[in-house]
């Protein structure tokens, strides 16, 4: 029997370059992605929302530092805030750490070089509406494609992160200097998560691993979910 | 006025522009010690009061010039 396929948002900014990917990934998982202009007021009806990988605005100032004043970023504060999935992956973590809806800061890696190779990632916490479909502990092997993916928080901030159990998935092999290894956050109610490795490429065994689907798969959980929830 | 910011990342932040181009420069035969990569914005603003220059400023600094978790800034204010 086919299950019905929940909508989700895929944000298009200027510069994004995986935001066809990550559609293409959600609709072999079982989505309906809906692209939205960054310019867009309001996402459409949707029950989850993905910013992509790329690099929105030419990552001038910083990372994420201007993407974060769309009017389509707006609506997804307001759609996180509601307790909407939300899911950033590179540029898109970039974008909700300097908005705001996500701890810490991207830093240029700390070899200063672009790294783009699978890394192995630890799911710390298998207890997210964005990690549900895996399970504590577990490894996953996930490309990283990045210059400014060393995640950075102060020890305070650290400290706090860890008292509030906000890390959720740690570099088995560190590949840009992330303070204590982190490759994922996610905010206090645990409906918003960003992450560096890109799960959008890992989603078949033919393009080297299909560990993505793990993340993926655990949005569109989500978005079904939300979308049965609010009929 | 005119404004001048500085943004410099924090003390204590790993700053790898900064080791790569102190790297460069000892090799080019210049002794020097660390060095610190920043940035810097100038402005053209509109208001002619200074007191009220500087607060404006401060505001784009805290909104969008500096994340306050990595970087610091300076803020210069010149007559046009």
């Amino acid at each position: 029997m086919s299950q019905h396929r929940p909508k989700i948002a895929v944000v298009t900014f200027p510069g994004s370059n995986d935001d066809r990917d990550a559609a293409w990934a959600l609709h072999a998982l079982g989505a309906d992605p809906v692209t939205v202009w960054h310019r867009d007021d309001d996402l459409p009806d949707v029950s989850g929302v993905v910013l992509p990988g790329g690099f929105s605005y030419g990552d001038y100032l910083r990372c994420g530092a201007i993407a974060r004043f769309a009017p389509a970023m707006e609506a997804v504060g307001r759609f996180a805030a509601e307790g909407g999935p939300v899911l950033g992956i590179c540029n898109g973590f970039q974008v909700l750490c300097e908005a705001g809806l996500l701890p810490g800061v991207l830093r240029p890696n700390r070899s200063l070089e672009f790294i783009c190779r699978d890394v192995r990632v630890r799911v710390e916490r298998a207890d997210t509406k964005l990690t549900a479909r895996c399970t504590a502990g577990q490894t996953l092997t996930i490309p990283v494609k990045h210059g400014e993916g060393c995640w950075y928080a102060d020890d305070e901030l650290y400290r706090e992160l860890t008292d509030l159990d906000q890390i959720v998935l740690r570099y088995e092999d560190n590949p840009n200097g992330a303070v204590h290894d982190v490759a994922g956050v996610c905010n206090r109610e645990g409906n918003v998560l960003g992450l560096m490795p890109h799960p959008e490429h890992a989603v078949d065994p033919l393009l080297g691993s299909a560990d993505g689907a793990f993340i993926l798969a655990s949005l569109v959980d989500a978005a079904r979910e939300r979308e049965a929830a609010l009929v | 006025m005119r404004a001048t910011v500085l943004v410099r990342p924090k003390e204590g932040i790993l700053d790898p522009q900064g080791q790569a181009v102190e790297g460069s420069l000892r090799q080019l035969g210049f002794p020097v010690g660390e060095a610190r990569v920043g940035r810097v914005v100038d402005l053209e603003l509109e208001a002619s009061d200074a007191e009220q220059a500087r607060a404006e400023v401060e505001r784009m600094c805290e909104q969008l010039l500096a994340n306050p978790l990595i970087e610091s800034f300076e803020i210069e204010l010149t007559e046009a």
